[in-house]
C-alpha cells in the first residue's frame, strides 16, 4: 500500500449547529491551503478516472485535482471553468454522493476523494484572489440571442454563445438574476454574493440582463424574433408550486416553499425590518416533503426562530430525495423528523390561521412506478400535530406563461416543453429549451449542462 | 429603473403617479397590474394601471396610502427613480359589447374602475358607473369618469356629497327602477365587493370583483395570491386579478390580508420617508 492512501479525506470546518441554527451564515467554512492540498494528494489520478464518467458536464476531475496537489490553484480554477461555467456554486450544491464521488475509485475500499469540497475550494480561491481572468471574446457574429429566464441553464448559455461573438440578451422575470440560486437557496448553504459575481462576470463578458421582463406578458417569443433576434433560448424553470389540495389549505400561515423560500432568501425577509417584505416566524413549523426544497425550508425555519421545526415526510429516510448531507445537517440542528406521516387535513381558528394539521400513519407496500415502496395509509392511525405555521414542499411543476403564449411550442402532458435531449431543439424553428423546463425539477449541474448543449447547436444554427 | 414623471395628490391619501415604461405602456389592458418596488429593500406590490400614453411611454397608477411601501411612494418625487416595474400582470378584464354595464368602485377602488369604465366604453356598452368614498373631500375622478361613461352616480356614506349613502344602496335602487343590467363590476375594499354581490346575486346579474390579496412575485411563482372560487384554488395575479363575485369566498381573502397585520405596523413606525 502506498502512503498516499493513508491521508484521510480531509473534513471541511463548520460552524457549530447550535450557533449556525441562529444563524444565516454559510455552514461550511471552506478548506485552508494546506487542507486542500492534503485532500488533492489523496487522488490516485487513475488512467481510466471513473468520476469523470459520474459527472454530467464531464470535467476534468483528476487534472483539476492535480493542480491543486501542485499547489497551482488558479490553474485548478482555469481547468474546471473549462466545462463548468459555475464551480463555486456546483461545488456547493452538487449531489457529488451520486456524481463523481459515488463512483471514485477510492469509495471502494475507503471514503472518495472530497471532489465537491476541492472545486468549491479552487472556485473560492480564483473569486477572492480578486484576479479573475475575462477571456477573449470572440469577434461579433451580427447575431442576436435571447435567453429567457436568469437561472443556471440560461445563464450557462449566456456565457458560452457570449464568448462566441453572439449578442446574447436574457430576459429575467423577477429584479435579480440567477434562479433558483437567488430565489430558492438559502444563503446558509449559496452565500448569494457568489451567485452576485457570477452574474458580473456575464456582463463583463457583454451579456445583457433586462430584469422585470416576464416573457408572455410584457412581450411573446414572437415579438422577440419580431425585435430581430435570431434564436431564442427559453430556461424558465419549474417555477410553479404544488400543493396537496387538502382541506384548510388556505389558512393563514400556509406557505408553499416557493413563497416562504422567495420571501427569505430573495426578498431577504430574515432581515425584516431592515428589509420591508415579512414573513411569518413560526413557533411551530411542520414542513412537508422530503427533497432539498424542505430541508432549505426547515432549516430556515429554525433560523426564523421556531421552537419546534419538523419534517413530515410520507415515507422513511432512505427514500429521501434530499442530499445526505442536507439531511444530516438538519438532524445536527435539531430538526425533528416525523417519518411515514401524511397530513390529511388542517384546522383553524377563528381568525382564520392554522393550528392543527391532521395526519396519518403510514406503512410501505409494493414498489410503485418510481421503484420506490408506495406508502398506505395505517387505518385509524390519525393524530393532530399542534402548528402555527406549515411548508408544503411537495414539488413544483412548470409554470405556463411562455407557452401558453408561444403557439406552435409542444408541451407534454405535464406541461413541460419537449426538447431534444442533446440539442434542446424544441417544435419550433429556432426556439431552444433546457433545465428544469424541460426534464421537470432536476439539478443546477443538469440545467448548466443543458444550456450548455443548446449553446453548441445555436451557434450551429446560427452559423 | 423606471422614471417618475408625476406624482400629484388628489386626496389626503390618494396620489396619482406616471411612470415611465414604455413596453408596459404599449402592452397593457384593461384590467391588468404592475408590481413596484420603491428600492432594493422594498417589497413587491401590486397595482393597477389606471391609463397608459403610448406617445409618451408612460403608465399612470392611483394608490391610497396604507402603509410603508405606499408611504415611501407618495413621498417620491418627479424625476426620481423606481427600484422595479414589472407588467403588465394579470388577465386583462374579460371585454365584448355586454349592453348596459355598471361600474361600482368605492374608495380607491374608483381608480382601478377607470380603465374598465374606459374599456367597456371603447367595447360599445352603456356604462353606468357608481362612485362612493366616506365623504366629500376623498372622492377622486369625478370630473374624469363623468367625461367617459354615459351616467355617474356620486355617494358618500355621510351625505356631504351626492347621494346620501353607501354604493351598494344605489345598485339597489338602481336594479329595482327597472334598469337592465347586463353585467356589473365592483372594485373596491373587501366587504364592499361582498355586499354588492349579495345585492346582484337573487338577480342573477353576473358581477365581477377585482380581487386584492397580498402577492410577492405576481408570476404564478409563489401561490401567496391564493383565492377561491367556487370552492377551488386560484392565484390572483394569473387566473384574475377579476373572479365572478358570486363564487368568491371573501372571509378568506379578508383573513389572508390580515396575515402580517403585527408586521405591517412594525414597519410603518419604522417608515422614515415623510420627515
Ligand atoms: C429550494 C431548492 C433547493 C435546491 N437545491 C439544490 C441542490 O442542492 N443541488 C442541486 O443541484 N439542485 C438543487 N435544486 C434544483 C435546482 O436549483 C434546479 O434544478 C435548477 O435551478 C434549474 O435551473 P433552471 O435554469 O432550469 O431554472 P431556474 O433556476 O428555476 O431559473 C429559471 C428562471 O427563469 C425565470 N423565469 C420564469 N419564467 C419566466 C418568464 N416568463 N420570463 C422571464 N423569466 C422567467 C425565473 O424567474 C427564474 O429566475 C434546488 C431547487 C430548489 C427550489
Ligand atoms: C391586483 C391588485 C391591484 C391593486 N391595485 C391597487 C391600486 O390600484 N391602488 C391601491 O391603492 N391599491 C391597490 N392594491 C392594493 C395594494 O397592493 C396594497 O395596498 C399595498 O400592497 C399596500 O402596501 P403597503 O406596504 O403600503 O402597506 P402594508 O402595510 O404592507 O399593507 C397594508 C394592507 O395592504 C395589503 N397588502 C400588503 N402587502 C400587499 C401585497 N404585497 N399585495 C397586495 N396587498 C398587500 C394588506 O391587506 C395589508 O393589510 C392592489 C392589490 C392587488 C392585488
Ligand atoms: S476516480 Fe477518484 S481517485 Fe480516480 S481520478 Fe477520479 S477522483 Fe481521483
Ligand atoms: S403572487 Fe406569487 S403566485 Fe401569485
Amino acid at each position: 500500500m502506498s502512503k498516499k492512501e493513508k491521508i484521510p479525506r480531509q473534513d471541511m470546518p463548520e460552524q457549530d449547529p447550535k450557533v449556525r441554527a441562529k444563524n444565516f451564515n454559510e455552514v461550511p467554512l471552506g478548506y485552508t491551503e494546506e487542507q486542500a492540498v492534503l485532500e488533492a494528494k489523496r487522488c490516485i489520478q487513475c488512467k481510466k478516472p471513473l468520476c469523470i464518467a459520474g459527472c454530467p458536464v464531464d470535467v476534468d476531475i483528476p487534472g483539476f485535482i492535480k493542480s491543486i496537489a501542485e499547489e497551482d490553484f488558479i490553474g485548478a480554477a482555469l481547468k474546471l471553468k473549462e466545462t463548468n461555467a459555475l464551480p463555486a456554486i456546483c461545488g456547493r450544491v452538487c449531489p457529488q454522493e451520486d456524481q463523481c464521488e459515488k463512483v471514485c475509485v477510492l469509495g471502494k475500499k475507503g471514503e472518495p476523494v472530497a471532489i465537491g469540497r476541492l472545486e468549491r475550494f479552487a472556485a473560492d480561491y480564483e473569486r477572492e484572489s480578486g484576479n479573475i481572468m475575462i477571456p477573449d471574446v470572440a469577434p461579433p457574429t451580427g447575431k442576436k440571442v435571447a435567453v429567457v429566464g436568469a437561472g443556471p441553464a440560461g445563464l450557462t448559455i449566456a456565457g458560452d454563445l457570449v464568448k462566441l461573438g453572439h449578442d446574447v440578451t436574457v430576459f429575467e422575470a423577477l429584479h435579480k438574476a440567477g434562479g433558483v440560486l437567488i430565489y430558492g437557496i438559502p444563503e446558509f448553504r449559496l452565500p448569494k454574493s457568489i451567485v452576485d459575481a457570477e452574474v458580473d462576470y456575464l456582463e463583463k463578458l457583454g451579456v445583457k440582463i433586462v430584469v422585470n421582463a416576464a416573457i408572455g406578458r410584457v412581450k411573446t417569443v414572437d415579438e422577440l424574433f419580431e425585435e430581430g433576434f435570431d434564436a431564442v433560448f427559453l430556461g424558465v424553470g419549474a417555477g410553479a408550486p404544488v400543493f396537496m389540495n387538502i382541506p384548510g389549505e388556505n389558512l393563514s400561515g400556509i406557505y408553499s416553499a416557493n413563497e416562504y423560500l422567495t420571501r427569505s432568501n430573495l426578498m431577504k425577509a430574515y432581515r425584516f425590518p431592515e428589509y420591508d417584505t415579512p414573513i411569518v416566524r413560526g413557533k411551530n413549523v411542520v414542513v412537508i416533503g422530503g427533497g432539498n426544497v424542505a430541508m432549505d425550508s426547515v432549516r430556515t425555519a429554525l433560523r426564523l426562530g421556531a421552537d419546534n421545526a419538523y419534517i413530515i415526510y410520507r415515507r422513511t429516510e432512505v427514500e429521501m430525495p434530499a442530499r445526505t448531507e442536507e439531511v444530516h445537517h438538519a438532524k445536527e440542528e435539531g430538526v425533528q423528523f416525523k417519518l411515514l406521516t401524511n397530513p390529511v387535513e388542517y384546522t383553524g381558528n377563528e381568525n382564520g390561521w392554522v393550528t392543527g394539521m391532521k395526519c396519518l400513519r403510514m406503512e410501505l407496500g409494493e414498489p410503485d412506478e418510481s421503484g420506490r415502496r408506495r406508502p398506505v395509509p395505517i387505518k385509524d392511525s390519525e393524530f393532530i400535530i399542534d402548528v402555527d405555521t406549515v411548508v408544503v414542499a411537495v414539488g413544483a411543476m412548470a409554470n405556463p406563461l411562455v407557452a401558453s403564449t408561444t403557439p406552435g411550442l409542444e408541451i407534454n402532458r405535464w406541461d413541460y416543453i419537449v426538447a431534444n435531449e442533446e440539442t434542446g431543439e424544441t417544435s419550433r424553428k429556432g426556439v431552444y429549451a433546457g433545465g428544469d423546463i424541460v426534464t421537470g425539477s432536476a439539478t443546477v449541474i443538469l440545467a448548466m449542462g443543458a444550456g450548455r448543449n443548446s449553446a453548441r447547436a445555436i451557434d450551429e444554427y446560427l452559423k | 429603473m423606471n422614471r417618475i414623471v408625476k406624482n400629484t395628490r388628489l386626496s389626503e391619501n390618494v396620489f396619482r403617479m406616471a411612470i415611465k415604461a414604455p413596453e408596459i405602456a404599449a402592452k397593457r389592458k384593461a384590467g391588468q397590474f404592475v408590481v413596484i418596488m420603491t428600492e432594493e429593500k422594498g417589497e413587491r406590490i401590486p397595482l393597477t394601471i389606471v391609463d397608459s400614453d403610448r406617445e409618451k411611454g408612460t403608465v399612470t397608477i392611483i394608490f391610497q396610502v396604507v402603509g410603508k411601501t405606499t408611504m415611501c411612494l407618495a413621498a417620491m418625487k418627479e424625476g426620481e427613480n423606481l427600484f422595479a416595474v414589472l407588467g403588465p400582470l394579470g388577465m386583462p378584464t374579460e371585454m365584448e359589447n355586454f349592453g348596459t354595464t355598471v361600474v361600482v368602485g368605492g374608495g380607491v377602488g374608483i381608480g382601478v374602475a377607470y380603465p374598465i369604465i374606459k374599456a367597456l366604453k371603447e367595447a360599445g356598452n352603456k356604462v353606468i358607473a357608481i362612485t362612493g368614498a366616506r365623504s366629500k373631500d376623498i372622492l377622486i375622478l369625478e370630473d374624469e369618469i363623468q367625461e367617459i361613461c354615459d351616467r355617474l352616480i356620486v355617494s358618500t356614506d355621510d351625505g356631504s356629497y351626492g347621494v346620501h349613502g353607501f354604493v351598494t344602496n344605489v345598485l339597489q335602487d338602481l336594479i329595482e327602477s327597472g334598469e337592465i343590467i347586463n353585467r356589473v363590476f365592483a372594485i373596491g375594499p373587501v366587504p364592499m365587493m361582498k355586499f354588492l354581490c349579495e345585492v346582484t346575486r337573487p338577480y342573477k346579474i353576473r358581477t365581477i370583483v377585482s380581487l386584492n390579496p397580498i402577492m410577492v412575485d405576481a408570476t404564478g411563482m409563489c401561490g401567496a395570491c391564493r383565492v377561491a372560487v367556487g370552492g377551488k384554488t386560484k392565484f390572483a395575479c394569473v387566473d384574475g386579478p377579476e373572479f365572478d363575485g358570486h363564487d368568491v369566498d371573501f372571509d378568506l381573502l379578508t383573513n389572508r390580508l390580515r396575515m402580517y397585520n403585527d408586521e405591517e405596523e412594525e414597519a410603518r413606525k419604522g417608515c422614515r420617508c415623510n420627515e
